[in-house]
């Protein structure tokens, strides 16, 4: 973490957006009669996040979390992430409701990468998106269904889950971003 | 040497340029790589077997030396990474090293080949193209003369790390022609670098190097007593063509001394694994019952192979980049 980041919202306050989210992503799953979904966490932050919502909306599916590092735009720029885990969804996507979860929507590239994952493993039959932050600064046609937070920041803020245990939300400003560990938010 | 492996393989980030020996990455760069594979274990159960990483690009399959099961597994590597393959087999009759084997390297380069994997009989083939290709092809060697066959080497290792989840603490024993072996080679360098407890080899002196004990291994002659109470058995493949040096009287008498069979494995530790690069010679090296038994992971270690093929290629194609930067420079 850099040093000139600061404090934005504590656990507690993120944990009452979750606890909002989870009321929005239920209202949303009654809207479109779905019962079983398959809940999807964006490693790292939205593991994170998709823990907390899955155990809370009480679903019967076992959680799915991806790692999005082999479906980067930014590769043969930046090379391979040195962290990648595997993804992992424990059932089949095929004609499967999914909800996908990240902590930080930004340009829409992580997402766009997450989808295109998702598509190499089936074709699901609709997927919602649920961010725990939507910030300004698309670079692609990508929206949220379900939001905790639209915060208000200039495009050199960046904001930034940390956790898992607590949770709590930082606001740094890029200075020099290094080119091992450029955002992809 | 361990320098200038260090300088040809890492830039100044660590980062790894080409993969051309164990010798020189350290601890550190062979974890991530282990890491890296286990990111791709995945991608074989899917739907879709492929990741779009490496799309795009040119991989050549260079090999100056037959091989099937190596070429096979780097080919499905580079396609599950969406990469194109190119598959060269020039027998090495047809080529003398030096100016053939650069016009082969150019002729190459001129359809814009963004990887060179290499085998050859000659040592050092792989860093030579290494040293002399444009800057922003990377090289793997995937197995060079008597000297290193670090893939192969680190498909053990993920092997070993899958079974065994920690290196420290293990005793491995490395059993066969360590003489001739690059694979045997590469282990050892990869094995102490991980910090497994003990690295033993188990030969008949006709076929172990003179200077065996500088790897760094303890060195038996005997089968039984340096298989006891091992965590891993690396079973090496006996090049029957070694018989017609005079180096072992017979492959029965070979079999009778060091082969492993049932017998011999209740000597090791009750949870030894037991690996062999491929393929077996059975009746040779090993008992049929051995090979196919419970404690052998044979055809894992090939499986795991592309995951770490994967992970080579995929690392050394992401710094492309830097190694075109550094010309620029």
């Amino acid at each position: 973490m850099n040093s000139n980041t600061k404090n934005f919202m504590d656990t507690e306050a993120v944990e009452s957006l979750i606890d909002v989210m989870a009321g929005k992503i239920w209202t949303l799953l009654n809207e479109r009669g779905i019962s079983d979904p398959l809940m999807v966490g964006i490693r790292t932050g939205g593991v994170w996040l998709a823990e907390l919502l899955h155990q809370e909306l009480g679903l019967k599916e076992p959680l799915g979390t991806l790692d999005i590092s082999f479906y980067r735009d930014d590769f043969t720029r930046i090379g391979m992430n040195p962290e990648v885990h595997p993804s992992d969804l424990p059932i089949p996507v095929d004609d499967r409701h999914i909800v996908l979860v990240d902590d930080v929507l930004h340009t829409g590239r992580t997402i766009r990468a997450a989808l295109n994952e998702i598509f190499d493993y089936g074709r699901p039959s609709s997927i919602i998106l649920a961010t725990l932050v939507d910030r300004p600064g698309r670079e692609l046609p990508i929206q949220p269904d379900v939001v905790g937070l639209h915060p208000v920041l200039e495009p050199d803020q960046h904001i930034t889950l940390i956790g898992p245990d607590p949770l709590g939300l930082v606001i740094g400003t890029n200075t020099n971003r290094s080119s091992r560990n450029l955002e992809q938010e | 040497m361990s320098r200038s492996n260090a300088e040809l393989q890492l830039d100044e980030a660590g980062r790894l340029l080409h993969f051309l020996t164990i010798d020189g990455l350290g601890r550190e760069m062979l974890t991530e790589i282990l890491d890296t594979a286990e990111g791709f274990t995945g991608v074989s159960e899917r739907t879709i077997k492929k990741v779009p990483l490496c799309r795009g690009k040119v991989v050549a399959n260079l090999f100056f030396e037959t091989s099937t099961r190596t070429r096979t597994t780097f080919e499905l590597a580079a396609k599950r990474l969406s990469a194109d393959v190119l598959n060269l087999n020039i027998s090495a009759s047809a080529t003398s090293k030096g100016e053939t084997l650069l016009d082969t390297l150019r002729n190459l380069e001129a359809m814009h080949v963004d990887m060179f994997v290499v085998r050859h009989a000659s040592t050092g083939a792989a860093h030579f193209i290494a040293q002399h290709a444009d800057r922003g092809v990377g090289v793997i060697n995937a197995g060079d003369g008597r000297h290193a066959h670090p893939t192969q080497a680190m498909l053990d290792m993920f092997t070993i790390r899958r079974h065994k989840s920690e290196f420290v603490g293990l005793r491995v024993a490395i059993v066969g022609d360590i003489l001739h072996s690059r694979v045997a080679r590469s282990q050892i360098l990869a094995l102490n670098s991980l910090g497994v407890s003990e690295v033993r080899v188990v030969a008949p002196r006709t076929l172990l190097p003179a200077d065996a004990r500088s790897l760094g291994v303890h060195v038996y002659h005997d089968m039984d007593e340096g298989i006891r109470d091992v965590d891993v058995i690396i079973m090496l493949r006996l090049q029957k063509e070694r018989m017609k040096g005079a180096l072992l009287p017979s492959e029965h008498e070979y079999f009778s001394l060091f082969g492993l069979t049932e017998r011999r494995l209740a000597l090791a530790d009750s949870e030894a694994i037991v690996m062999h690069p491929g393929p077996i010679n059975r009746g040779v090296e090993m008992d049929s019952q051995v090979a196919d038994g419970s404690k052998s992971v044979i055809l894992q270690q090939v499986s795991y192979g592309i995951a770490i093929r994967m992970a080579v290629i995929s690392m050394v194609i992401g710094t492309q980049n830097l190694r075109m930067q550094d010309v620029a420079v």
